[in-house]
C-alpha cells in the first residue's frame, strides 16, 4: 500500500503538471516555471518567520504568494524593457538567494532543509496522512487531488479565451478577452501547481514535470486537445518509469523521474526524425518512379 | 579579522565576478542569459559522475567531470532547437531539469556508497567559499585570470559576431569556432565559480551584473567595464558579509549584493524608473497642451 | 457618420516619440491605405486606435464612439508574422476564433458559429483547407485565413495591418476583392500598405503618415508627388528609381 500511495502521487504529478504545462510551452513561458519553482523557497521561508510555525497552510500560502509575486516582477522587469529571459534570471535568483540567507539567520534552528524543498522526498508521503470525509489518505495526494480540480475548473471555464489570448493576444485584445486577467488567473494557477506539487516531489521535479511532457507532446500533437492527452500521458508514464527506475538503483525518485521525462523526450524525437526519414525516403522513391 | 586566508579568497571571488562579469555580457548580448542558467545546473552531474568514476574528489578532477556535462547541456539545447520545432525556452528547461535530476540521481547514489560519506560534493549546490583551500583558490585564480584575458583577446570579433553576425560571416571571420569558444569560456566561469557560489546561483553572476551595466551604458565596451566592476564588488562585498558570521552561505550573499546593485540601477540609472517617470509626466503634460 | 477620427493622437515609447499630434478624420465606407516609410509609426498608430499601447494621449473615435473592444465593431487583422504558426491547429480552428466574441465567456462556440466560420472560410476560398494544421500553409494561405477570421467577425470596420506582406498574387487579388466587396456593403476598411504602385488601384482614400498624419484625403488628391516627396523626405529619389524601373516593365 505504502508503494502504490508513492505511485499515485507520483502519477498525480506527472498528469497535473502535464495539463498545466500545455499552455505554458504554448506561450513560451516554461523559464517562468522554472523561476516560481525556486522562488517558492522564498514564500516558504517567509511565512515561516511570519507566523513562527511550520504549519502546512501558511507555508502554501506563502509559496503561492511567492509564486505569484516572481510573475508580477518579471512582467515589471520585462515591461520596462529588460529581455525577457534576463528578467526571469534577475528575479528568481534574487528572491532564491534571499530565501537561501533568511533560512541561515532565521530558520536554523527548524527542519527547513533547503535540499528537501528542491528535491523532494516523496517517499515520506505515504506517513502524512489526512482525513477528509472519512476518507483517508496522504495529504500530498488529497492537495495535488484539489489543485488538479482547481486547474480542470480554470480551462473549462476559459479554455477558448487562453486559447485565442495565446495565439494572437492583439486580436484578443481587440474583441475584449481579457489577456492581463488570463495571464495572471493562469500564472496563479501555476504558482498553485508548483506549491502542490513540491513538497511531495521537489521543486526540480515539478518544473520538469511542468516543461518535460508538454514540450514533448507539442512536437507530435495535431490540436490543443491532443497535446493536453498526450502531455499529461507522458506526465504519467515519466513518473511510474521514474518510480522503478529509481527502485532498481536505490537512488532519487524525483531525480529519476525527471530523468525519465528526458527519455521519453528523447525516444519521441527519435521515433519522430525515423519516421520523417522514412516518409521522405518514401517520396524520394515515388518520385524515382 | 582580515587573515591572510580571507584575503586571498576576498580576491578570488573578486575575480570570480569579475570574470563572470565580462562573459556574462556576452551572453545576455546574444539573449542567451538562461542557457547559463541551465549550464550550471548541469554542471551537477558532472561533478557527481566524476567522483564515481575516478572515487577523488580532486578539484581539476570534479572540475573537468562539471564542465564536460555544462558544455553538454549546452550543445543539446542548441541541438534541440535546430533539429525540433521545440522553442528556445522549452528546450532550456527542459535540459536544465533533466540534467539535473540526473545529477540528483548520481549524487543520491554518491551519498549511499560508501566512498561518499557525504564528500562534501552536496556542497556545490550552494557553494562554500570560506572552505576553500590554498589549492582551490589556485586553481579559481588561475582560470579567472585565464578567462578575462581570453575575453579580452577575442573582444572584437566577439562583438561583431553579436551585433552583425551576417557581416562578421562576409568578411570571413569562423563563426562557428567563435561562437564555440564563446561558449567554452562561459562554461569555463561557471566550472570556476559552483566551488564558491554553487550551481544554482552561478547563473546569477551571469546575469545580474550584465543587465545592471546595460541600464547604464549603450556601448559594449564600457558595459563589459561597468559589468566587470559590478560582479568584482559583488564579490567581496558578498564574501566579506558572509565571514563576518559562521554558517552564512557565500553563493546567496554575492549574489543579493548584485541584485541590490541592479535595483539601484534599475531606479536610478539613465535607463532607469526615475528618469522615465519624468518623462512621461513631461509627455503627458505636453500632450495636453497640444 | 465618420469611421474614424483621430484628435491630438500622440504615442511615445521608452524615450522616443513615435507618434505626435496626429489628426485625421475619414468618411464611412471608404477603402483606405495608411502609407508611409519603414519606422513612421504605421502600426503603432493602429494599435494606439485599438487602444493597446499604455503611453498614449489623446482622442480617437470609432463610428462616433470611443473604442470599446466588447462592440466588437472593428475587426483587425494583425501582421502575420505577429503570431506563431506552430501553434497545435487547424485552419478552422483559426476562423472559429473570430466568433469568440460573440460566443460570449464560458460557453462553446454553436452551430451557427461553425457554419459562419466555414462560410468565411470558403470566401477566402480555402474550404479545402479547414483541417490542415496551421503551419503547414504557405504565407498567402495563412493570409487569406486571418482574413477569413475578421470576416467571421462580422465587424463594420476593419483594420490590416499589411495584409499583403510575403503573399503570392493570387491571395493579394483575393484579399482585395475582398475588400472592395466589403466596401460595396458599406463597411470601412484601414489596411497598412507598402505598395506604392497599387494605391491608386486599390485605394480610394489614402492617410499619408511619417511620425504624425502628413495628408489624408481621396487618393487622386493626396497620392501625389509632391506629399509623396512630403511624406518619404530623401527616401523618394530611391522610391522614384524603383517606380521608373517598374514602368518599363
Amino acid at each position: 500500500m505504502i508503494e502504490l500511495w508513492v505511485i499515485i502521487t507520483g502519477l498525480l504529478v506527472g498528469i497535473t503538471c502535464g495539463m498545466a504545462g500545455v499552455f505554458l510551452i504554448l506561450r513560451k513561458m516554461s523559464m517562468i516555471a522554472d523561476a516560481i519553482s525556486h522562488t517558492v523557497l522564498f514564500g516558504i521561508v517567509m511565512a515561516f518567520i511570519i507566523t513562527q510555525t511550520l504549519n502546512g497552510f501558511w507555508m502554501l500560502l506563502g509559496a503561492a504568494v511567492a509564486g505569484i509575486l516572481t510573475a508580477y516582477l518579471v512582467q515589471l522587469l520585462h515591461s520596462s524593457g529588460i529581455q525577457q529571459d534576463a528578467a526571469i534570471g534577475v528575479v528568481f535568483t534574487t528572491l532564491f538567494a534571499a530565501g537561501v540567507l533568511l533560512i541561515t539567520l532565521f530558520a536554523s534552528h527548524v527542519h527547513l532543509d533547503v535540499e528537501h524543498i528542491l528535491m523532494g522526498e516523496i517517499a515520506f508521503v505515504p506517513w502524512d496522512k489526512w482525513t477528509f470525509f472519512a476518507i483517508t489518505m496522504p495529504k500530498a495526494v488529497w492537495i495535488l487531488l484539489l489543485v488538479l480540480l482547481i486547474n480542470i475548473g480554470f480551462l473549462l471555464l476559459f479554455f477558448k479565451e487562453m486559447k485565442l489570448a495565446t495565439f494572437d493576444s492583439l486580436y484578443a485584445a481587440s474583441i475584449g478577452v481579457p489577456i492581463l486577467f488570463l495571464h495572471y488567473g493562469f500564472m496563479t494557477s501555476i504558482s498553485f501547481t508548483t506549491v502542490a506539487a513540491f513538497d511531495s516531489v521537489g521543486a526540480i521535479l515539478v518544473v520538469a514535470m511542468l516543461i518535460g511532457p508538454a514540450a514533448t507532446a507539442n512536437l507530435i500533437s495535431k490540436s490543443i486537445k491532443q497535446m493536453f492527452l498526450f502531455s499529461m500521458l507522458y506526465g504519467g508514464a515519466a513518473a511510474i518509469i521514474g518510480y522503478y527506475l529509481a527502485k532498481f538503483w536505490d537512488t532519487s525518485i524525483a531525480g529519476m523521474m525527471a530523468t525519465a521525462v528526458g527519455l521519453l523526450f528523447i525516444m519521441t524525437l527519435c521515433a519522430q526524425k525515423f519516421m520523417d526519414y522514412k516518409r521522405k525516403a518514401l517520396v524520394s522513391k515515388l518520385e524515382g518512379v | 579579522m582580515l587573515t591572510g586566508n580571507l584575503l586571498w579568497v576576498l580576491m578570488g571571488t573578486m575575480l570570480l565576478g569579475i570574470a563572470a562579469g565580462i562573459t556574462g555580457t556576452f551572453s545576455f548580448l546574444q539573449k542567451q542569459s538562461l542557457v547559463g542558467d541551465a549550464a550550471a545546473h548541469a554542471a551537477l552531474p558532472g561533478i557527481a559522475l566524476a567522483f564515481l568514476l575516478t572515487g577523488q574528489k580532486d578539484l581539476p578532477i570534479l572540475m573537468l567531470g562539471a564542465g564536460i556535462t555544462s558544455a553538454l547541456s549546452v550543445y543539446c539545447i542548441q541541438w534541440i532547437v535546430s533539429f525540433s520545432k521545440m522553442k528556445a525556452d522549452a528546450a532550456i528547461g527542459l535540459v536544465l531539469t533533466v540534467f539535473f535530476g540526473v545529477g540528483v540521481v548520481f549524487l543520491t547514489v554518491v551519498n549511499h556508497s560508501p566512498l561518499g560519506n557525504q564528500s562534501g560534493l552536496n556542497n556545490f549546490i550552494f557553494g562554500k567559499a570560506a572552505t576553500m583551500t590554498k589549492a582551490d583558490l589556485t586553481w579559481l585564480f588561475l582560470s579567472a585570470t585565464i578567462i578575462i584575458i581570453v575575453s579580452l583577446l577575442f573582444y572584437k570579433e566577439w562583438k561583431l559576431l553579436i551585433f552583425d553576425p551576417m557581416y562578421a560571416k562576409g568578411i570571413g571571420l569562423p563563426i562557428e569556432a567563435l561562437k564555440a569558444t564563446l561558449t567554452v569560456l562561459i562554461v569555463m566561469t561557471i566550472v570556476t565559480g559552483i566551488q564558491s557560489v554553487g550551481v544554482i546561483l552561478m547563473s546569477a553572476l551571469l546575469i545580474i551584473p550584465a543587465v545592471s551595466a546595460k541600464l547604464w551604458t549603450r556601448k559594449l565596451s564600457s558595459m563589459l567595464v561597468v559589468s566587470a566592476v559590478i560582479g568584482g564588488v559583488s564579490g567581496i562585498v558578498g564574501t566579506f558579509i558572509s565571514s563576518t558570521r559562521t554558517g552564512l552561505s557565500t553563493g546567496p550573499l554575492i549574489v543579493l549584493v548584485a541584485a541590490a546593485i541592479f535595483f539601484l540601477s534599475y531606479l536610478f540609472s539613465p535607463a532607469g524608473q526615475m528618469y522615465k517617470y519624468f518623462r512621461k509626466k513631461q509627455f503627458r503634460k505636453q500632450g495636453e497642451v497640444g | 457618420m465618420n469611421a474614424l477620427t483621430v484628435e491630438n493622437l500622440s504615442v511615445a515609447y521608452d524615450k522616443k516619440t513615435v507618434l505626435e499630434n496626429a489628426n485625421v478624420t475619414v468618411p464611412s465606407g471608404r477603402l483606405t491605405a495608411i502609407i508611409g516609410p519603414n519606422g513612421a509609426g504605421k502600426s503603432t498608430f493602429l494599435k494606439a486606435i485599438l487602444n493597446q499601447l499604455p503611453n498614449k494621449v489623446g482622442k480617437v473615435e470609432i463610428l462616433g464612439k470611443l473604442f470599446d473592444p466588447k462592440s466588437l465593431v472593428v475587426g483587425y487583422v494583425p501582421q502575420r508574422n505577429a503570431v506563431d504558426w506552430d501553434f497545435p491547429t487547424n485552419a478552422l480552428d483559426i476562423v472559429l476564433m473570430g466568433r469568440y466574441g460573440h460566443t460570449g465567456l464560458f460557453k462553446r462556440p454553436s452551430k451557427q458559429d461553425k457554419l459562419l466560420a466555414k462560410q468565411a472560410l470558403e470566401s477566402v476560398g480555402m474550404q479545402d483547407f479547414a483541417q490542415r494544421s496551421i503551419g503547414q500553409l504557405s504565407g498567402g494561405q495563412q493570409q487569406r485565413v486571418f482574413l477569413a477570421r475578421a470576416l467571421a467577425q462580422n465587424a463594420n470596420i476593419y483594420f490590416l495591418d499589411e495584409p499583403f506582406a510575403g503573399v503570392d498574387a493570387a491571395t493579394e487579388k483575393t484579399i482585395i476583392d475582398i475588400l472592395k466587396s466589403l466596401r460595396e456593403q458599406g463597411k470601412s476598411i484601414f489596411v497598412v500598405h507598402h505598395d506604392l504602385q497599387t494605391v491608386k488601384e486599390y485605394f480610394d482614400y489614402t492617410i499619408l503618415l511619417n511620425k504624425t498624419i502628413l495628408a489624408s484625403g481621396a487618393t487622386e488628391e493626396v497620392f501625389t508627388p509632391e506629399q509623396l516627396q512630403k511624406t518619404y523626405g530623401g527616401k523618394l529619389f530611391m522610391m522614384q528609381d524603383m517606380l521608373g524601373a517598374n514602368s518599363l516593365c
